[in-house]
């Protein structure tokens, strides 16, 4: 196993009390598998991937009962062990081509500059495997873009960079937080198209985010929904949409606009907003929007096993209702 | 121009820079190309294509905002840029994509929604604040959110706002550019539901400008493709998804990526040499229907 997190906590002060962004998450991603994590704004899917990656703000509070990547204990790394994994072996793909790089270096240096941090190399050795990688990346004439600024290029060509960067150490652990949202549906379907050809070539772990359902069910092997800082659903990918149990993952899958839906007729949609995470709630998360709310559901609902390797933070997911309802509290 | 045409484009051009600049002239970049087409009483008129193929341009020439270099817009057969801001706005009105920065923050709910009445001057204020209650009711935000302000609201709150306050002059045509995506799934259809609602409740035309394939399928009755400021296909929805006959149409359609579990990302495999045969591909337009 690459990575495994047991039970992730962060919690953010905030002027109107403490923000509890991320609860008792848990998940593992093993090498050449790709874990997507899927939530609506606000649910605490980008905390938990900054927080993997220690790039929580400084007033963060992360704490964990188990956090390991690759057998070592992430939870009590220094800051100087965490800087030499971080773009090393553990690297991230920012969901902003345009914020990601900086605009007053050129593509080269801030290609090499990773490289050179990391490996000791000489620049000779980094500018040529800048090079390969930007071709690899489906950049034309990459020799010649090294000298060249972000602004001079497209979003699309920008997050080409912005991947070939993320490779430059061959990390065996990538985290890309919504990396294709900024773009044009044909460049997101040629940019997800490689980043799984390399992936699988180079045997990488990913774990992707997004609240994107379409692009999860082409690429992930394993998902992960999130609701208001917590796990309510892990299965692996074809198990989760052919049998998918909490009812927010059924009215998040119902809410997709598809052609299966009669055309300008009114979609499936979930009442009320995703709650704010200042206050600690009791109980179901989901109760407020959910159609089959009921009191048991005031109580705290655990992760309770529905299939195989699936869990789901819910008691009315049918035949398992009765026993997970018994061990409620 | 049919008979029952709100808006009337025939051969509109718009291109950007041409300034005068210290070297002589800024080059010009030709944004939006010889685009015509109605938009009849009734219709929901979608316009995709990817970023930087003049879809927004295109929004704001038909909004009376942006003046074309050539060609004309006509609005009830009158030529736009003829026409005051004011009679503009008594027919068509505006929703943007960001809910966050389209609304101001330093006014209220109410204020906000009746603002478009005070600028038209005709009603006083305790009627003003009637009228604002009862969008508010519409667009299925309670009166509550009166006093409330932009800041202490979600982004699909917001975006009714946004719509309540297009609303209150009851237009005829409403331009929506990109009205949902800034908005998470479950929230987006609940917008989407709302704009077919107030269809039938007061008559609406659409145009809905989107990058989204699955949206445009849902909501429109007719879809224009743009692609590198031309129309390269136009006919009724069913005809554009169910036999796509220009080959970036096609291209659009197979990049996107429905809830196809397995499936995989398609491979587009779309080089220079292919975007060139598509630029030089002769366009369908139909303006039956």
């Amino acid at each position: 196993m690459l990575l495994n997190v047991q039970n992730l906590n962060v919690m953010i002060p905030t002027q109107g009390g403490p923000l509890h962004a991320v609860q008792d998450v848990s998940f593992s991603v093993s090498k050449g598998e790709t874990l997507c994590i899927v939530g609506e704004s606000g649910c605490g899917k980008s905390v938990t991937a900054l927080s993997l990656l220690g790039l929580l703000p400084k007033s963060a509070k992360r704490s964990a009962s188990r956090m390991t990547f690759d057998g070592q204990d992430m939870i009590t790394m220094s800051d100087k062990q965490i800087r030499a994994l971080r773009g090393n072996r553990l690297s991230m793909i920012f969901q902003e081509p345009m914020t990601a790089l900086n605009p007053l270096h050129t593509l080269g240096r801030q290609l090499t500059d990773v490289y050179m941090a990391h490996r000791r190399g000489n620049r000779e050795a980094a500018r040529q495997r800048a090079v390969y990688l930007l071709e690899r990346v489906g950049i034309a004439k990459a020799a010649e873009r090294l000298g060249q600024y972000p602004h001079e290029l497209s979003g699309g060509l920008r997050q080409r960079v912005v991947i070939a960067m993320a490779l430059m150490c061959e990390p065996e652990l990538i985290v890309a937080d919504e990396p294709t949202t900024a773009l044009d549906v044909t460049i997101q379907a040629e940019l997800l198209r490689l980043l799984a050809e390399l992936q699988k070539s180079m045997g990488l772990g990913m774990i992707m985010i997004t609240h994107d359902l379409g692009l999860v069910s082409r690429i992930a092997d394993r998902v992960v929904v999130m609701y208001a800082g917590q796990v309510i659903e892990n299965a692996l990918a074809k198990e989760l949409f052919e049998n998918p149990k909490h009812p927010y993952t059924r009215a998040l899958l119902g809410s997709v606009p598809d052609p299966s839906h009669p055309r300008m007729q009114p979609l499936p949609s979930i009442p009320g907003t995703v709650p704010s995470l200042v206050q600690k709630m009791e109980g179901c998360h989901f109760r407020d929007r959910c159609a089959f709310a009921s009191e048991e559901c005031r109580v705290p609902i655990p992760l309770v096993g529905v299939g195989a390797e699936h869990v789901a933070r819910c008691i009315k997911t049918g035949a398992q209702a009765p026993n997970a309802r018994s061990t409620a509290p | 121009m049919s008979k029952d045409a709100i808006l009337s484009l025939s051969n509109v051009t718009h291109d950007f820079g041409g300034r005068r600049v210290i070297t002589g002239r800024s080059p010009t970049i030709r944004a939006v190309e010889d685009v015509s087409f109605d938009v009849r009483k009734g219709d929901i008129l979608g316009i995709v294509g990817e970023s930087g193929s003049g879809k927004t341009t295109l929004a704001k020439i038909m909004l009376g905002l942006l003046p074309p270099t050539q060609g004309e817009v006509l609005l009830d057969g009158t030529p736009i840029i003829e026409m005051s801001r004011k009679r503009i706005a008594e027919r068509i009105q505006f929703i943007f994509q960001d809910p966050y920065s389209s609304l101001n923050p330093r006014q209220s709910v109410g204020q906000i929604v009746g603002y478009p009445l005070y600028l038209r001057g005709q009603e006083n204020a305790a009627e003003r604040d009637r009228k604002a209650r009862e969008l508010l009711d519409i667009v299925g935000l309670s009166s509550r959110f009166f006093d409330a302000y932009p800041s202490q609201m979600s982004g699909g709150q917001r975006q009714r706002v946004a719509i309540a306050r297009a609303l209150i002059t009851r237009p005829d045509l409403l331009i929506c550019d990109e009205p949902t995506s800034a908005l998470d799934v479950s929230v987006q259809s609940q917008v989407l539901n709302l704009l077919l609602e107030l269809r039938e409740e007061f008559g609406l035309t659409y145009v809905m400008v989107s990058h989204n394939m699955a949206v445009i399928q849902h909501m429109t009755t007719r879809v224009a493709v743009m692609f590198l400021g031309r129309i390269v296909e136009m006919d009724t929805s069913e005809k554009v998804f169910g036999t796509p006959q220009h080959p970036y149409t096609r291209l659009l359609l197979n990049s996107t990526l429905s809830v196809n579990q397995g499936a995989g990302v398609p491979d587009l495999n779309v080089d220079a040499e292919a975007r060139h045969a598509m630029r030089d591909h002769p366009s369908y337009v139909s303006q039956r229907v």
